[in-house]
């Protein structure tokens, strides 16, 4: 027989609220721990227990992220989903089946190894058979796979915090799994597993924790949030590491987090507080921006620090809440009545996710206004095997504030006032200690000095002042980057998760003798780098996970007419991570 | 040489811009009760943040303390700014200024949840019973039967907005009248020295659209249903300049968290401010009635405000130094450590 080393997709059907996500993470961790480069995707549904889930294991020494078109191994441990899993599989593919589940593979071109998982985990322990019912899988496959009983031990260690009778009872119930394969199977099947050094140093982690431990080293004084999946787990991260970083011996506390009653509320404290001088932030996902629209609105006219982070997910309300896309690129970047635009960051990893996490507030408080982050769902909540993070290599910049001091050696200063001529200007914080400190905030109606003003020039004047302002983002958000360069007359475009898909796209492509150059947008307005990139190749295909091909139209709309005829679009998206494969064909077919 | 406050300041700086509401609009005299408590406290107008929603009553903030900042926010959404502003400055005086429709229709949700987690802010409702800049619409406050200024009577019943927050558990809820100069300033003055969410519901007769015969709204029909719960005079806890003239009659002294008291002198017997539902029971009486019960209804001095609920540091948010808010690289490594 021949084998597939490092290169395999296991998918693991499971019941929703069963403990099968530490059974899972107990293989991803293993495979990582053999120094091998393995994504993992949770496909959980809108539900406590009882529903269907899946979660998708992928190999690659290439540490492809996105999961591959065909799962080589498939673990069945529910009976509703039995007969879809099985037809999904290609001829030759392997299962790993529950047999005490009462049902049977009904066909012959598949390996098959029917394990009695639930009878097994009853002679372990009857007490806590439903607990360990599913770790006797991961006993199966690492004896069918080959994964290492020291890197699954080590897994094990760090799922269950090092607490010896967890770990002793999984390890038995691993080790029934595997003596059940050695005793009754002597066939064996392709796809291995061999150690390799490709994950030394790394870390595991989650965008969201990612994302808050960013904000953490941004220096964060004030979150308030509502609870909206995917976006949750940012908040709960960031509320633990900020009880861990940021109190006294006696509790004192040196941030605030408020549970707010919607949104509305939690976009109104972000503002409060912005205004007033802290450091605040809120994290929710599309439908929460739909609410918080009103106030967002207002931060881009009253000029007002704060930080948005939206993990996109598909909607809205109940539409697919535990699916991922980039579905709010346009909707963020325009958001508001009245002519408006954010700046947007993109982050497209957890590192990233840290990097902006801490960078949105330096931006926010520089430029004065609203900075949304948008991540989403696959890069928030699933498990990425990624690098140190680099610590903040400048200080804190909270932008352009008068002092009391300031104030003293000024004869007069008007809040809206362009000094620089950079369309930003001075603030104050309420409780400045000087006669003139004060100002009045409100929406669009003001002067230079922040009286209250219906002419119209004075309005005019101010909306000019304010597109010069957000014209400046341009060149000082983080710039596009070109991943890939190969010289070559064919551009590829993308952001955010998507590029998880791209260098399987490029090696995909290159298999086939087309060679392209890639660049990755990083944040909203454009970079002139972007139209650069366009001009110089022949033909450039923008991908984004979305139906209306959101980030290409934004492109395109500020884009010369020559520019414009060189951009193709790929916008797809079913709620999934972007499979390289059918990246790669829409390219093919569309050169 | 002009009047001047503890503080030395005279009480031309506790003034704002000219107002731009009607002729005798009720907000006005609240405008003017504010300032005067403002300076009769002796507060900092740099340490006071006015904030405000949408509507007749929003504007104000303009029209008083021209040296503090005011941030005149959204319509219904004043509590959720000053809530952020309160704590991300502790030292601030918040004062939030709201209407009827600002308060009671639009922004309820977010009254019930400011009061609830008892944000540290006096919250004043000028309360007309209707929409004044959209032209005289019917607000939730309004009476069921009074009438509108074309005749047509309101049907359906009225938020109380007070008994209301003594029901959502708000430690200091008072009502007032804008024709009640005496009641109203030390009501204020108080409501400035109490430590969490204080609030002032404010009949205000709007003198354009509903201060006409039927209405139970209008400055006639208050002045005339207004039944006074107390006498109030407010003790500053620093010696006054000016004597403060003790009134007649059985008087209760309550201390404030400033160390000021307020001194509640009854006319109604046997009124114990410090009972809920004896507060709530009279508030319900006098509406049957067709009376405003005014004065300081329920008064609760001991209740934990948000900032001891999350045991806030003292130095305000907004002011700590990098040092203080920015973890350093060590713990960065401690902490990536454990994703290995």
């Amino acid at each position: 027989m021949k084998k597939t080393i490092n290169n395999v997709m296991v998918s693991v059907a499971t019941v929703n609220g069963s403990g099968s996500q530490s059974a899972n993470l107990i293989i991803h961790r293993s495979l990582f721990r053999m120094g091998l480069p393995v994504s993992g995707k949770n496909l959980f549904p809108s539900n406590i227990a009882g529903l269907p889930t899946w979660f998708l294991i992928r190999v690659t020494e290439e540490g492809y992220n996105a999961p591959a078109d065909e799962i080589n191994i498939s673990i069945l441990m529910n009976a509703e989903t039995w007969d879809d899993d099985l037809d999904k599989l290609k001829k030759g593919s392997v299962v790993i089946c529950n047999s005490d589940l009462g049902k049977k593979v009904e066909r012959d071109d598949l390996i098959v190894y029917e394990v009695p998982c639930s009878s097994i985990a009853r002679k372990v322990d009857t007490k806590l058979a439903k607990l360990i019912t599913n770790t006797v899988y991961v006993g199966v496959l690492a004896e069918v796979i080959g994964l290492e009983e020291e890197a699954i031990v080590d897994a094990l260690s760090h799922q269950f915090n090092r607490k010896q009778k967890a770990i002793d009872l999984n390890l038995k119930a691993i080790g029934e799994g595997r003596k059940y394969i050695q005793e009754n199977y002597k066939k064996d099947q392709p796809w291995k597993v061999e150690r390799r050094d490709l994950t030394k140093n790394k870390m595991i982690i989650e965008g969201n924790q990612a994302g808050a431990l960013g904000s953490v080293f941004g220096g964060v004084t004030f979150l308030s949030w509502y609870p909206i999946t995917p976006s949750s787990s940012l908040a709960e991260n960031l509320i633990s590491y900020l009880k861990e970083t940021r109190e006294y011996v006696d509790g004192v506390k040196t941030y605030a987090v408020v549970q707010a009653e919607d949104e509305l509320a939690a976009a109104g404290m972000v503002f409060g507080a912005g205004w007033a001088g802290s450091r605040s932030m809120t994290t929710t996902s599309g439908a929460g921006i739909s609410l918080m629209t009103e106030f967002i609105g207002l931060g881009y006219y009253a000029e007002i620090p704060g930080v948005f982070w939206n993990i996109q997910r598909v909607g809205p309300s109940t539409g697919l809440p535990t699916r991922t896309q980039q579905s709010d690129i346009n909707f963020c970047y325009k958001l508001g009545h009245g002519d408006s635009t954010h700046p947007v960051l993109l982050p497209a990893t957890p590192s990233e996710c840290f990097e902006f996490g801490w960078k949105s507030f330096d931006i926010t408080e520089r430029f004065q206004t609203p900075v949304f982050v948008l991540s989403d769902l696959d890069l928030g909540m699933n498990p990425w095997i990624v690098d140190d993070f680099k610590y903040p290599d400048k200080p804190l910049d909270r932008g352009k504030i008068l002092k009391k001091e300031d104030l003293e050696k000024l004869e007069s200063w008007g809040r809206y006032r362009d000094v620089d001529g950079d369309g930003i200007g001075y603030r104050t914080l309420p409780g400045t200690d000087h006669k003139n400190a004060s100002y009045f905030t409100r929406g669009s109606g003001h002067d230079e000095n922040a009286a209250y003003t219906e002419d119209n020039e004075a309005y005019a004047r101010n909306m000019k002042r304010l597109a010069k302002k957000h014209e400046g983002l341009r060149s000082k958000l983080p710039q596009p980057i070109i991943e890939h360069s190969t010289n070559s007359e064919i551009g590829l475009v993308s952001f955010g998760t998507v590029h998880a898909s791209m260098q399987e796209t490029i090696d995909l492509l290159e298999k086939e003798k087309i060679k392209v150059d890639y660049l990755r947008i990083k944040s909203l307005p454009l970079s002139s780098k972007v139209h650069d990139f366009i001009k110089k190749h022949k033909k450039s295909f923008v991908i984004e996970q979305n139906r209306d091909a959101q980030m290409f139209n934004l492109i395109k709309e500020e884009s010369t007419a020559e520019n414009i005829k060189k951009l193709c679009s790929y916008a797809y998206s079913d709620g999934m991570p972007l499979s390289a494969s059918k990246i790669t064909k829409n390219i093919k077919e569309n050169l | 040489m002009s009047k001047e406050n503890i503080l030395g300041i005279p009480i031309q700086e506790y003034k704002g811009a000219k107002s731009t509401l009607c002729a005798g609009c009720g907000h006005d005299s609240i405008t003017d009760k504010i300032i005067k408590a403002c300076f009769n406290n002796g507060i900092k107008p740099n340490m006071v943040a006015k904030m405000s929603g949408i509507g007749c009553s929003s504007k104000t903030p303009a029209y008083f303390l021209s040296q503090s900042h005011g941030f005149n926010s959204v319509h219904g959404r004043m509590p959720s700014v000053s809530t952020g502003a309160a704590l991300a400055n502790r030292k601030l005086t918040i004062l939030g200024v709201s209407g009827d429709g600002d308060t009671a229709s639009i922004g309820i949700g977010q009254f019930v949840h400011c009061v609830r987690r008892n944000a540290p802010m006096v919250y004043i409702i000028e309360n007309n019973g209707v929409y004044g800049l959209t032209k005289g619409q019917f607000s939730a406050t309004a009476d069921e039967g009074s009438k509108s200024k074309r005749g047509i009577p309101n049907e359906i019943s009225p938020i109380d907005l007070s008994s209301l927050a003594i029901q959502l558990g708000c430690g200091f809820v008072g009502k007032s009248f804008s024709g009640a100069p005496k009641q109203l300033t030390p009501l204020i003055q108080a409501a400035l020295s109490y430590q969490g969410t204080a609030v002032i519901d404010v009949i205000s007769p709007c003198v354009t659209f509903n201060n006409h015969e039927g209405s139970t709204k209008s400055y006639n029909y208050v002045k005339e249903h207004d039944i006074e719960l107390q006498d109030l005079d407010y003790i500053p806890s620093y010696t006054p300049i000016e004597e403060i003239e003790i009134p007649q009659g059985e008087s209760t002294d309550v201390e404030l968290h400033d160390g000021s008291k307020i001194r509640l002198t009854a006319t109604k017997d046997d009124y114990d401010v410090h009972n809920k539902n004896e507060a709530i029971a009279a508030i319900n009486n006098s509406m049957q009635k067709g009376e405003h019960l005014t004065g300081l209804l329920y008064l609760d001095n001991l209740k934990k405000t948000l900032y001891e609920d999350l045991n806030l540091c003292q130095t305000p948010l907004a002011h700590l130094e990098e040092e203080r808010i920015r973890p350093a690289e060590t713990k960065l490594k401690e902490i990536m450590s454990r994703y290995k």
